[in-house]
């Protein structure tokens, strides 16, 4: 095993909590506002249910159109009588989950994508990168919704064509950095002991692109909760009685003169959320970006 | 030149083929194929199935199905529409001009607004202004468009009264000034994402510009500031907008879906979304190639105007 004991011996890791680029993060106010915004969220999201006296699901048509402040609903109550605040963290874990998981999986197959085609170049690159650019040429929500209307609207499935919409930016960036790394002495070296093409592309590229991909990651997950909102307003997306954020604002418009918090509640959590991600994404760009120092 | 525009003519041609594959695998991915809409009729039976797939020539292997299906593609017979048997070209074609114009006022509001926004701050780097607009235009890009289309109408429509909530021109009315009424809010709303990347790109380009040795020469010539902005900084800096005003094509269709749904916009997105909705696949299928194809030329017709305006660009 010589490529073992070749790879084996690297300087010891510098820890993370003491690196510059945290320190430059915790530097920039917006991304720490992002922060805030979305640890807030998320735990409204995960223990507002615990804390609300009313069910999701729960219909109380006595209780229709009630404006927000009505009694314990905080936010007011749909067309159907249901608490929108109960409905709203409910929504949010969904559409969290779905934004993060397709986030998850985009990160996963663009960066495979990118580090082939960045490594390998030739032929194979450029027809990787080729694909890239096809998928690029559709419109995300024109090609989003043809799936979405001809597979099963689970959850599981919603996720899934989001990232299917969703890998080529990483992709991008990724195969740019594996592409200007390629020639770097220290792959030259991984290539004269012998490793294989798998072991310095996955073991010695991948971990010098960690950065800019988990830059990407973040403003994909901000990406695909904005999709999906886009999709299941439209109907083609999470279906009820399962809430999003998204499907909340389905029925919005139809009320908006009647009950204009419908649209305003669930629309104002979106923003929140995608506002939130793409602060802390823009925060980790600078921090992460050797650049920026000298700026 | 010449062999730049080939190249660019042939990387073009290839992108088409790849759009084409992929626009074949979505159709076939509905369950059942394209059969799928004839399965729900009442009383179809297994044979009048198999009968329908080998007339509509369902039955060969897939290769030769796509080859078919592009053969058509290419002489422009996309099909005819289920919900009233017309050509789906002629469909899609009564309903590009809403598209279009919809677009159209949108970009020019936003390439104004964002480009004007960008430089400024860009000039003024760290400024309370510089500062205020970066912000903004990143809260601009996390706000759904439709929901920023709801809040619109709210406001203006149903509590203001001072605008129309949606539809593209008044029954009985139809002249310009109505028009234009009708496509203040739509457009307005549409152009808010694009104003914030336009600025947040100009911005970057200005930066870029600005630390370079041309400009230093030409202020050290003891050329007047106004001078030195407008025509070596703003000038070079919006070469680049080119290239990405093809590239924002796809992302200004995708709005435009969402926006003409919101404000009853008779245009290709409210089309699709219709169409979706009684499974009309012929029109659905045309419409995400034909957005797919006119996003390819654009992109192609931004880069060789860029190319024919910057000669930098032909060398790599």
């Amino acid at each position: 095993m010589i490529a073992a004991d070749v790879t084996e011996p690297r300087s010891a890791p510098t820890r993370w909590w003491r690196s510059r680029s945290l320190r430059r993060f915790l530097r920039n106010r917006l991304a720490l506002v992002g922060v805030a915004m979305i640890v807030t969220l998320t735990l409204a999201c995960v223990l507002g249910p615990y804390l609300l006296p009313f069910d999701e699901l729960y219909i109380d048509l006595r209780a229709r159109f009630a404006p927000p402040g009505t009694g314990a609903h905080i936010f007011g109550t749909d067309p159907l009588g249901r608490d929108i605040a109960a409905r709203l963290f409910q929504a949010g874990q969904i559409s969290l989950l779905v934004g993060f998981s397709a986030m998850l999986m985009s990160t996963v197959f663009g960066t495979l994508v990118g580090v082939v085609a960045g490594y390998l170049g030739g032929r194979i690159g450029a027809a990787l990168m080729r694909v890239v650019d096809a998928f690029l040429s559709f419109p995300s929500v024109f090609l989003l919704l043809s799936l979405a209307a001809f597979v099963s609207p689970s959850p599981l499935m919603i996720t899934l064509i989001i990232a299917v919409t969703s890998w080529m930016e990483v992709a991008r960036i990724v195969e740019a950095n594996v592409r200007s790394l390629r020639e770097r002495d220290f792959v030259l070296a991984a290539q004269m002991v012998g490793l294989t093409k798998r072991q310095i592309m996955f073991w010695e590229l991948l971990p010098n692109v960690v950065g800019p991909i988990t830059v990407a990651a973040t403003l994909t997950v901000a990406r695909a909760i904005l999709l999906e909102a886009y999709i299941s307003f439209l109907g083609y997306g999470i279906q009820p009685p399962l809430p999003s954020w998204g499907n909340m604002l389905n029925g919005a418009q139809q009320y908006l003169a009647q009950a204009p918090w419908l649209a305003i509640v669930p629309g104002v959590a979106i923003a929140m959320a995608v506002a939130g991600i793409n602060f802390i994404g823009d925060g980790l760009r600078d921090a992460l970006d050797a650049r920026s120092d000298q700026r | 030149m010449v062999r730049y525009l080939l190249s660019r003519c042939g990387q073009s041609l290839v992108l088409l083929f790849l759009v084409s594959l992929i626009g074949f695998m979505v159709l076939n991915l509905a369950p059942g194929g394209p059969l799928s809409q004839f399965a729900l009729t009442p009383g179809m039976t297994k044979e009048a199935l198999d009968r329908i797939a080998e007339q509509m020539g369902l039955n060969r292997p897939l290769p030769i199905q796509y080859l078919d299906w592009l053969w058509h593609l290419i002489r422009g017979d996309w099909g005819v529409s289920y919900r009233d048997g017309r050509p789906v070209l002629e469909v899609i074609g009564s309903h590009l001009f809403a598209t279009l114009l919809l677009m159209g006022t949108a970009t020019f509001f936003a390439v104004l607004i964002g480009a004007s926004v960008g430089i400024k701050g860009a000039l003024a780097q760290g400024s309370a202004f510089d500062t205020t607009t970066t912000v903004a235009a990143m809260i601009a890009l996390s706000i759904p468009t439709f929901w920023f289309g709801l809040v619109a109408i709210y406001v203006f429509s149903l509590w203001l009264g001072w605008l129309p909530a949606g539809n593209m021109y008044t029954v009985g009315d139809g002249s310009v000034g109505d028009y234009a009424r009708h496509l203040i809010l739509p457009s307005m709303v549409l152009a808010l994402v694009e104003v914030a990347v336009w600025s947040r790109y100009m911005r970057a380009a200005t930066l870029e510009v600005i630390s370079q040795d041309f400009v230093r020469t030409a202020k050290a010539k003891g050329l007047p500031p106004r001078r030195v902005v407008m025509k070596h900084i703003v000038g070079n800096a919006l070469v680049p907008m080119i290239t990405l005003a093809g590239l924002q094509l796809p992302t200004l269709l995708g709005g435009a879906l969402v926006t003409e749904t919101v404000f009853t916009w008779p245009g290709m997105g409210r089309l699709f979304l219709d169409s979706l909705g009684y499974n009309d696949y012929p029109v659905v299928m045309g419409l995400l190639m034909f957005s797919a194809i006119l996003v390819l030329i654009g992109n192609l017709a931004a880069d060789l105007l860029a190319a024919s305006i910057d000669p930098r660009i032909r060398l790599d």
